[in-house]
């Protein structure tokens, strides 16, 4: 529908310059630079080196997503910017270029929260959020379970990684098999060719006792790594997709369980999914298999809206645009501890 | 000619609006942290205080350090996007330079001078310019206490300068750059055609990263090594 706001959305917040652009809930246009291969012989990301690498690909990343959307800059009615949380110097150049371009087009400006972003993206696959929904978001910097009443504004946190987040995880463990980074593609990989019963690994946090909606996963990687060297001790090769399968088991098996009692006890009837480890391949078919047996609606979008780009935070700041939110100032500042309670930053 | 201009190299976030004949407004913030909070809402205040608009804008200069990274990218990639919105050129002037310029026009110095910045980790970023205002060594970085005797013997301008008054022995104003010497300055290159920079940063130093040893053994008195 032509008269729904065009959105353009920057995200800047880790490794990816992300460029989309939305009218509505329609995906345009998801340009993507990504300074991964730059990082990789580091074994994670070089904050100054993603930085470097925003400010060179801001404006060709923009002319591609105009160019591919099919829209002047001059159609642009608002201006999305992920003003946290993530790499502060990392985040600043985002926000200082979706400030230059709010000044120079004269429209708003609005500095919206990276992990309600992820949440949101799947309207541009599904249709609108439902409201409330529990939100499982798993990524590289986070784990958290959200109670989501309204994703502009009201966001509650039930639980979160005490430790490690579970893409933090999957890094790690691959780093233990020698299998490079990111390490959670390469593992989903591996983990086909493997039997993912094949070891029992622990499941933090599960006992009767532990916090419901927390999570933990250093237990889990200190004891693959335990595992494995006990195996390189003793001059035996590696199984390593048997560990894969039964690692990726073990970190799917705790978040799903949890996601699902987390609907249960809150009266939620859908599930969303977001975040770079909710493209895994083993979480989303056995996140389904639980959701379709306790009568869960089930909502993730594909693995390509699930790990960062500009599309997620066009998606939200396209909302607060349909639900009348007053626009931030240009004096937000770049907050890479925004709290997921926050879903705009305002002045 | 109306060229917007700004700097956000240093602590002083500067903002300055020039048609050709002068500076037609101005503004300077002090602060450090702070660049990506006060540079948008000067340049609007800017634009308002000399009763223009954005659109009027027909060129757009911005120092291009050096200085510390992340005050410097606010400041470029602001640039950028305003010119890449506004289809306008975007002039980089080398922050010193800026620096250098102000010193001159407030007569603080005459003869050849040195110019320098904080470049933190007990380095500055500095530059040599002769009688007629003319950079004639760097940009570079190093320790104060390293620089040649003949350079540190200079009248010496900026924040670098007064931090290292021990070392540079004859210290004077302005202490940072303002948008309005930035502006001039670059009124002057593209009039009398002296040409100005890309608008790239220039950092100077290569970014800081390690390349991890290996990962680390877990169980104590285990092999090490990857599987
Ligand atoms: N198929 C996958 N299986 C498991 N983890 C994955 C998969 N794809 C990506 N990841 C993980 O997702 C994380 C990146 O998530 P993303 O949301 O893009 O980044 P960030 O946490 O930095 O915002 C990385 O830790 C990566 O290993
Ligand atoms: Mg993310």
């Amino acid at each position: 529908m032509a008269d729904e706001p065009l959105v353009l959305g920057i995200e800047t917040s880790c490794d990816e310059t992300g460029i989309g652009i939305v009218r509505g809930t329609t995906l345009l246009a998801d340009a993507v630079a990504s300074s991964v291969d730059e990082h990789a012989r580091f074994g994670g990301v070089v904050p100054e080196v993603a930085s470097r690498a925003h400010l060179e690909a801001m404006v060709p990343t923009v002319r591609r997503a105009l160019a591919d959307a099919g829209v002047t800059m001059h159609d642009i009615d608002a201006i999305a910017v992920t003003s946290g949380p993530g790499l502060a110097g990392a985040l600043l150049v985002g926000v200082a270029a979706a400030k230059g371009y709010a000044v120079a087009l004269d429209k708003p400006l609005y500095g919206v929260n990276h992990l309600a972003s992820h949440v949101c993206v799947d309207q541009l696959e599904h249709g609108k959020l439902p409201e409330p929904c529990m939100a499982l978001l798993v990524s590289g910097g986070h784990s958290s379970l959200l109670l989501v009443p309204d994703i502009t504004a009201d966001v509650r946190p039930l639980g979160s990684t005490i430790d490690d987040a579970a893409g933090e995880a999957f890094d790690k463990v691959a780093r233990v098999l020698g299998l490079g980074f990111p390490g959670g593609p390469v593992i989903d990989r591996w983990a086909r060719e493997g039997d993912r019963s094949a070891i029992v690994f622990p499941r933090g946090l599960t006992g009767p006792r532990d916090a419901p909606f927390d999570f933990s996963f250093s237990g889990l990687k200190t004891s693959v790594a335990r595992w494995v060297e006990a195996r390189q001790r003793a001059g035996e090769t590696v199984p390593v997709a048997d560990v894969a399968a039964s690692f990726q088991e073990a970190v799917v098996d705790v978040l799903t369980r949890k996601a699902i009692r987390a609907c249960k006890e809150n009266g939620v009837e859908h599930l969303m999914m977001g975040g770079g480890v909710s493209a895994n391949s083993r979480l989303r078919a056995l996140a389904q298999e639980r959701c379709d047996a306790a009568g869960i609606v089930l909502r993730v979008p594909r693995p390509g809206l699930c790990t960062d780009n500009g599309a997620m935070v066009a998606a939200l700041g396209a909302e607060m645009v349909a639900r009348d939110r007053a626009p931030s100032t240009l004096s937000i500042p770049a907050d890479s501890s925004m709290p997921v309670t926050v879903s705009q930053a305002l002045s | 000619m109306l060229l917007l201009a700004f700097d956000t190299a240093t602590p002083a976030v500067t903002v300055a609006l020039h048609d050709d004949s002068g500076v037609l407004a101005d503004s300077t913030r002090v602060d450090a942290r702070r660049q990506g909070e006060l540079l948008a809402p000067g340049i609007v205040d800017v634009l308002r205080a000399a009763g223009r608009t954005r659109a009027e804008l027909t060129d757009i200069a911005v120092g291009v350090g050096p200085g510390p990274y992340t005050g410097l990218r606010v400041g470029i990639v602001t640039a950028l996007a305003l010119g890449d919105a506004l289809g306008v050129p975007v002039h980089g002037v080398c922050t010193l330079d800026a620096l250098a310029y102000a010193a001159r026009r407030d007569g603080t110095v005459t003869g050849p001078f040195v110019a320098a910045t904080d470049a933190r980790r007990k380095e500055v970023y500095w530059a040599r310019y002769d009688e007629a205002g003319a950079r004639v060594e760097g940009p570079a970085v190093d320790r104060a206490g390293e620089l040649a005797e003949e350079v540190r013997g200079l009248p010496a301008v900026g924040a670098g300068a007064a931090l290292y008054a021990s070392e540079f022995g004859d210290v004077r104003l302005p202490e940072h750059p303002d948008a309005a010497a930035l502006a001039a300055f670059a009124v002057e290159r593209l009039v009398g055609g002296g040409g100005l920079l890309a608008a790239e940063p220039l950092y100077l130093r290569r970014p800081d990263a390690q390349v991890p040893v290996g990962y680390k053994v877990v169980t104590p008195g285990g092999p090490g090594g990857r599987a």
